[in-house]
C-alpha cells in the first residue's frame, strides 16, 4: 500500500445508446426516449455497501428484501455488482481504510446513478464520529442524494428513501 | 414470392420472440414471487429492465466486450431465424453453440476473476447440455429420416410419441439455459448472486441489455425446439411449453444451487441414459 499503489487502468465510458434520440423530442422516436426514462424509474437495481456499520442498518436493509416488505414489487433487485447498479445504498461510517473502496464503487457505477446514505453513521459518523480512524459521514467522500436517518433506520424509512431517490432520477432527467 | 414470404417470417420471428419470451420471463418472476409468498414485480418487469439498460452509460474495459455482445445477439437471432425457416437442425445447433462462445470470449477478455470463473463455468454448462442436444437431434433424425425442420411438419403424428424420453432430456437443457437452480452456476437469473454475476459481471449498460436480449432469443430457440415435439397441433405445442415452464418454476424453487462437477455428472448420467434408452427403443422397433 501507500505511494506505490498500483494504478488501475482507467475504464472507458461511452454515452448511452438512447442518446441518439436526444434531439428528436417531438417526433415518434422521442417516444422511445420517454419509454427509457419511464423504465428507469421502474427498474432500479441496488448495490448495498456495508462501509463499516455495526450491522444494525444492514439487517434492516436486507429485511426490505424479505416477503414482509418485498421491494422486488417495485422492480428493485439487490445486484451486488457496481457495474449493473443504479442505486448505491451505503450503511455505516467511512474510515481511512475503506474510503478508497467506497470511491471506487461509486466510480464504477455507470450514469445515471443515485447514492443513498442509511443510518446516523452514514449521515454523520453517528456514535463512531469521534474515533481516530473515522472520516465521518459518507458525504465526505462521495456526493449523496438521499439521507435516511435512524439508528438503525427502519425498513419503511429505507424504502421511502429509495422511492425519493427515484424522484431524484426523474429530476436529473428533467434537468438534462 | 418465396423471398417475400421468407422476409416476412424473419421479421415476425425477430419481433415476436423477444415479446413472447419477455412475457414468459415476467410471468416466471411473478409466479416465483407468489411461491415465496411475495407480491412480485409486474409482468412487464423484464421489459423495464431491458429498456433501462439501453439508457445507461456504458463502462467498458476493452472493445472486445462490445464486439462480443453484438455477435452474441446476431448469432442467437440467426439460430432462431434458421429454425423458423425450416433449416437444418445440425446447423441451428452449431450456430446456437457459437453464440455462447462469443459470450464466453467477452467475459474472458477482462482480467476480473469473477468474470473469468463465470466464463469457465459457462463453458462447463455448454459441455453438459450440448451433447444432449445432439442426441435429441439424432432422435429426431431417426424418426423423420432427415435433419431438416420441415420434415417434422411432414409427419402425421407428433414426435412426442416416438421420443417421449427426449422431451425430458430437453427439459434439462432448458433448465440450464434458463439459468435456473440447481444449474445456475455461471450466472443466475432474478436477484440471486453467484460469484457476483458470473459471466455477466463485467458487462454494463447497453452491452448488458444486448446480452439479455440475445439470451431471450436463445431461450426462444430451446422453447421452439420443444414445441416441435407436438408440431401437429398448436394446442399440443402450447401444452408442452406450459408444462415445461411450470416444472421449471417448481424445480427452481425446491432446489439449491449445486457444484459444476455435480451438474456435469448428474446431467450426463440422467441425460445420456434417457437418450440412449429412447434411441435403442427407436432402433429396435
Ligand atoms: S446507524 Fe446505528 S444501527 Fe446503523 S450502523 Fe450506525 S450504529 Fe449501527
Amino acid at each position: 500500500m501507500g505511494a506505490k499503489e498500483k494504478q488501475l487502468k482507467p475504464q472507458r465510458r461511452l454515452k448511452p445508446v438512447s442518446n441518439i434520440f436526444k434531439h428528436v423530442k417531438e417526433s415518434k422516436i422521442g417516444l422511445i426516449k420517454n419509454l427509457i426514462d419511464k423504465a428507469r424509474l421502474k427498474s432500479p437495481w441496488l448495490l448495498h455497501f456495508d462501509c463499516g456499520s455495526c450491522n444494525g442498518c444492514d439487517i434492516e436493509t436486507l429485511a426490505c428484501l424479505t416477503p414482509v416488505y418485498d421491494i422486488e414489487r417495485f422492480g428493485i433487485i439487490n445486484v451486488g455488482n457496481p457495474k449493473h447498479a443504479d442505486i448505491l445504498l451505503v450503511t455505516g461510517t467511512v474510515n481511512h481504510r475503506n474510503k478508497k473502496v467506497l470511491k471506487q464503487l461509486y466510480d464504477q457505477m455507470s450514469e445515471p446513478k443515485v447514492v443513498i446514505a442509511i443510518g446516523s453513521c452514514a449521515l454523520s459518523g453517528g456514535i463512531f464520529r469521534d474515533c481516530d480512524n473515522v472520516v465521518g459521514g459518507i458525504d465526505r467522500v462521495i456526493p449523496v442524494d438521499v439521507f435516511v436517518p435512524g439508528c438503525p433506520a427502519k425498513p419503511e424509512a429505507i424504502i421511502d428513501g429509495v422511492i425519493l431517490g427515484l424522484q431524484k432520477f426523474a429530476n436529473k432527467q428533467k434537468r438534462k | 414470392m418465396m423471398l417475400l414470404h421468407n422476409i416476412l417470417i424473419i421479421l415476425a420471428v425477430l419481433l415476436l420472440t423477444p415479446i413472447l419470451v419477455g412475457l414468459i420471463l415476467g410471468l416466471d418472476r411473478k409466479l416465483t414471487a407468489r411461491c415465496q409468498s411475495r407480491k412480485g414485480p409486474p409482468i412487464l418487469q423484464p421489459f423495464f429492465d431491458l429498456f433501462k439498460l439501453f439508457g445507461k452509460e456504458v463502462v467498458i474495459s476493452n472493445r472486445w466486450q462490445i464486439f462480443c455482445s453484438y455477435m452474441y445477439l446476431i448469432s442467437a437471432q440467426l439460430s432462431i431465424v434458421l429454425l423458423f425457416l425450416g433449416s437444418d437442425l445440425l446447423l441451428i445447433l452449431f450456430v446456437q453453440a457459437g453464440c455462447t462462445v462469443f459470450l464466453v470470449i467477452g467475459a474472458m477478455s477482462v482480467p476480473s476473476p469473477y468474470s473469468q470463473i463465470g466464463a469457465h463455468r459457462e463453458l462447463l454448462q455448454v459441455l453438459a447440455y450440448e451433447p444432449l442436444l445432439i442426441l435429441v437431434i439424432i432422435g429426431i433424425y431417426m424418426t423423420t429420416g432427415s435433419f431438416m425442420v420441415d420434415a417434422i411438419f411432414a409427419l402425421d403424428r407428433p414426435l412426442v410419441y416416438d421420443l417421449p424420453l427426449m422431451i425430458i432430456v430437453l427439459g434439462y437443457v432448458l433448465t440450464i439455459k434458463l439459468r435456473k437452480s440447481p444449474f445456475d452456476i455461471s450466472s443466475s437469473h432474478h436477484a440471486h448472486q453467484e460469484i457476483v454475476r458470473g459471466v455477466h459481471t463485467e458487462f454494463s449498460g447497453n452491452n448488458l441489455g444486448i446480452i439479455e436480449l440475445a439470451h431471450w432469443y436463445e431461450i426462444g430457440v430451446i422453447l421452439s425446439l420443444s414445441m416441435l415435439f407436438w408440431a401437429t397441433s398448436i394446442w399440443g405445442a402450447l401444452i408442452i411449453i406450459l408444462l415445461a415452464f411450470l416444472l421449471e418454476i417448481i424445480v427452481d424453487n425446491i432446489s439449491a444451487r449445486m457444484t459444476w462437477s455435480w451438474m456435469l455428472f448428474h446431467v450426463w448420467l440422467v441425460g445420456f441414459t434417457l437418450a440412449t434408452i429412447n434411441l435403442v427403443w427407436l432402433y429396435m422397433r
